[in-house]
């Protein structure tokens, strides 16, 4: 492979690979070039056979020197996947299936024509939109920053990121004194985007100067259950956050770095690591750094399955071989990190967006967001909304842009509820915040936080009582068992929820969960103890009446706690198929005396309505999603 | 306690030797074992111990920490529900259920067949087509309680053949 030793060679790099690129975005007639989604969501939809077909129809048809096929990662709009996009035209194709290449291929890529029945089609407007920036989806994003080449360019290899822009800041950083590149990331604004929003200038500057060994580390455990920016950011565009972790390194001295990467991972690993391998062999990562005294390597750490080896220090202990347990703070790492040395922990989001704000110059940075947060944030919005995938978002957007305009709304006419930010250390907000612009500060006067990115989206099927306890559940299995308000406490939370949420509540319990969130909150040792039982108290606040319903009344007005809740087939309604009384794995399900009905009223001739025995039921569920005509209910 | 086969010694000897170099490498160690062994006994614990000199108490106290090793081996399926808040708010408990029901065994038990493995997991970053499992690593996406014996069936009906 062709050496990148220096600057200049760095730029006639970035000359002739960012020529193709344009060449391949728009290129001469004739030509195309396919890019096929290659993030989970379409990975599981099979999009990697997609682009094999490609390529062998490309092969087949002789067609190699005009047309291109590679995969690039995810485009955010993962519930309307596999997405295929043609070049020059930029035609977005949405929901391909295997099927449906071959089509594609002789009218699109042979022809020219579109083709429309795979175009993505409007709710509102019902009209088919050829190019993605039209889509609503993506018209309030901002996707430049922290997803920077995602959607575009091809993860796995280095060239089409060199040409797309990577290394630049990188450049332009060892131009630069240390204290020079500290003090540009400090005037950008850049606030730590693993949950905690500690300003990312700041961090930098607390590391000694002196002449020990320091590390970086990015951590990109991605704990919170239900989130996966960081994820779809490695994969999506590995060298951006190399080249962050570069620029991190060379501002507080390292010569290592560590990425820690979740075992559950496996894509954003193998890419990482071939980036890495590639870097290494241009000469972009090791000795001497583009010709200058600084030197920089990176390995790759696995998680194996902690939430609390996210938490900064915990993360440190697992790299050394430990168990992964919190260590008191101070020292802090900068001091006192990875094997007693000064280390900065840093979340994968974070470093992604330094390489804009050294590329682009802090200004730029600044100039996005509110005083209180600049830049972008990344969420993996989920749920239930229309619109499920990974955002960006310039800070200041509201939750109902994010939920509405984004999102698309709730789906099937469904009633909006709550909005849940920060996982399992977060709180739920509901339809009086919407208006709440997304920054730090904003979120947790609103009585939640920005968290690390998840943003889940409830309507009135989900239950309060249930999420609080869906959240205790992993807390307590994650919860490192070093300090007893945090294993002790959770494991009684969890007990309480479980019995109201089982319809044995009682007023008291309620009293009881407040006093232990307290005691829980102010006597534990790490972050994930202190905010475990945020989910508890937030929904407490938010929904008071629900969770007196539970205690009080012994109903759960969602229907969801199973034992207050029952399912119920409407005598009206019931044609007497009998498909249910098939599907009850229990034999609960038989018809009765009473003549069934059609839907146009009259009496079907023969069939009786069917009626469920509530003391036979499981509550399985089968017999409502199986009912054809919606005869069943919960209640 | 049983002695591991020379072919296992062999084995887990190569994965220690492959990490001689890194300062702490206790973890890249296990995660090979777990991946390419299947498991990590006592007896694997205690032949790592031997050969990286740090004490199987802390080889132990590391394994039973982590979720993701195991000290009994896995199915040749290892079907991993994922339990996140995207697929648990559509529902992916009752399908957690449903596999449990039928397969007669609960989240992290092994059919005594030695085929299937029911494991429990946080976000896979299907979130998009919540509810999600995994199956070997491969994702199935949007599953819902009735698809649930069709999954289990396709993998029987392939150890059929
Ligand atoms: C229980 C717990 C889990 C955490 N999980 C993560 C995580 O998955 N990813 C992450 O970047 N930060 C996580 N953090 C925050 C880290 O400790 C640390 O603050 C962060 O990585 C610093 O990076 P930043 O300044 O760039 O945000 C977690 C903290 C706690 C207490
Ligand atoms: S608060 Fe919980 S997770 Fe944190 S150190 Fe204590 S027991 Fe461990
Ligand atoms: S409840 Fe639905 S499925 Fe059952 S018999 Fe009536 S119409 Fe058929
Ligand atoms: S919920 Fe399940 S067990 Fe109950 S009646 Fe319906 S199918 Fe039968
Ligand atoms: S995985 Fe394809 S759009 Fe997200
Ligand atoms: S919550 Fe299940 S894949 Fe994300």
């Amino acid at each position: 492979m062709e050496q990148i030793r220096n600057e200049k060679e760095l730029q006639a790099r970035f000359e002739k690979c960012g020529a193709c690129l344009q060449k391949k975005f728009h290129c001469e007639p004739g030509h195309k070039a396919i890019v096929v989604c290659g993030g989970t969501g379409c990975l599981s939809a099979d999009s990697q056979v997609i682009i094999d077909k490609f390529q062998e129809l490309i092969k087949a048809n002789g067609l190699e020197d005009k047309v291109t096929a590679n995969i690039v990662g995810c485009f955010g709009f993962c519930s309307q996947g596999p997405f295929v996009k043609v070049f020059p035209e930029e035609t977005l194709y949405v929901k391909v299936k295997v099927g449906d290449v071959e089509e594609l291929f002789e009218k699109d890529i042979k022809n020219n024509e579109v083709v429309e029945r795979l175009l993505f089609v409007d709710p509102q407007t019902k009209q088919h939109v050829q190019k993605q920036h039209d889509i609503n989806f993506y018209k309030l994003q901002r996707r430049d920053i922290a997803l920077h080449g995602n959607g575009e360019i091809n993860p796995e290899d280095i060239d089409e990121a060199i040409g797309n822009g990577a290394f630049q800041g990188l450049n332009r950083a060892l131009h630069m004194t240390r204290e020079e590149v500290i003090d540009e990331v400090l005037k950008s604004g850049l606030r730590g985007r693993g949950g905690a929003g500690f300003p990312t200038g700041r961090k930098w500057s607390f590391v000694p100067k002196t002449d020990e060994p320091k590390y970086m580390i990015c951590n990109g455990d991605e704990g919170d259950p239900g989130a996966f920016m960081d994820r779809s950011i490695i994969e999506g565009n590995p060298c951006a956050v190399i080249e962050g972790m570069m620029i991190a390194g060379y501002a507080i001295g390292a010569q290592n770095g560590y990425f820690y990467v979740r075992a559950e991972y496996p894509i954003a690993v193998k890419r990482l690591a071939k980036a890495i391998k590639e870097l290494e062999e241009v000469g972009i990562l090791g000795d001497h750094v583009l010709g200058t005294d600084f030197s920089f390597r990176c390995h790759i750490r696995l998680g194996a399955g902690a939430f609390v080896c996210g938490e900064e220090t915990a993360l440190i202990n697992s790299i050394e071989g430990k168990r992964g347990m919190p260590r008191p703070r101070p020292p802090f790492p900068a001091v006192k990190g990875l094997w007693g040395h000064p280390s900065v922990v840093n979340n994968v989001e974070t470093l992604a967006c330094v390489p804009f704000i050294l590329r682009e110059g802090w200004e730029k940075f600044a100039a996005i967001g509110t005083a209180d947060t600049k830049g972008t944030k990344v969420f993996a919005l989920g749920g239930k909304v229309n619109n499920v995938g990974l955002v960006e978002v310039p800070m200041g957007t509201t939750l109902r842009q994010l939920i509405y305009d984004i999102g698309g709304g709730i789906p099937g006419g469904k009633k909006f509820k709550a909005i849940q930010t920060g996982g399992p250390s977060g709180g739920c907000l509901t339809e009086k915040d919407l208006d709440t612009p997304i920054d730090f500060g904003s979120l947790v006067a609103a009585g939640s936080m920005m968290g690390s990115g998840g943003a889940i989206v409830m309507d009135e099927d989900n239950c309060m009582v249930d999420v609080a306890k869906f959240y205790m559940t992993f807390i307590c299995d994650e919860s490192c068992g070093k300090c007893s308000p945090c294993r002790i406490g959770t494991k009684r939370c969890l007990d309480i929820l479980t019995k109201i949420c089982d319809g044995k509540g009682e007023p008291k319990d309620l009293d009881d969960l407040k006093e232990l969130s307290n005691v829980i909150r102010n006597n534990s040792l790490c972050a994930l103890g202190q905010t475990a039982t945020n989910p508890i108290l937030s929904t407490m606040k938010a929904f008071p009446e629900e969770y007196q319903a539970h205690v009080v009344d012994h109903k759960c007005p969602a229907h969801v706690c199973k034992n207050m809740m029952e399912y119920y087939i409407q005598p009206n309604k019931c044609i007497g198929c009998g498909l249910c009384m098939r599907n009850c794995p229990v034999g609960a399900i038989s018809p009765s005396t009473e003549p069934a009905h059609l839907p146009n009223g009259n009496v079907n001739p023969g069939k009786f309505a069917h009626v469920i025995d509530p003391k036979k039921c499981v509550k399985c569920g089968s017999c409502l999603s199986g009912c054809r005509i919606g005869a069943i209910i919960k209640k | 306690m049983a002695k591991l086969q020379p072919q296992a010694v062999k084995q887990i000897t190569e994965i220690v030797e492959r990490y001689k170099d890194e300062p702490t490498p206790t973890m890249m160690i296990l995660e090979d074992i777990q991946k390419e062994y299947g498991y990590i006994p006592l007896e694997v614990q205690e032949l790592v111990s031997e050969l990286t000199g740090v004490p199987v108490s802390d080889i132990y106290g590391v394994v039973t920490f982590y979720s993701f090793f195991s000290m009994v081996p896995k199915g040749k399926y290892v079907i991993g529900v994922c339990l996140g808040t995207a697929c648990y708010v559509k529902g992916s408990q009752l399908v957690c259920d449903k596999f449990g029901e039928l397969l007669g065994i609960k989240p992290g038990e092994t059919t005594p067949d030695g085929l299937f493995t029911l494991d429990l997991l946080r976000c896979i970053g299907a979130c998009a087509v919540a509810p999600a499992v995994s199956i070997n690593g491969k994702v199935y996406p949007q599953v819902k309680v009735d698809n649930v014996k069709n999954i289990i069936e396709e993998y029987r009906a392939r150890e059929a053949n």
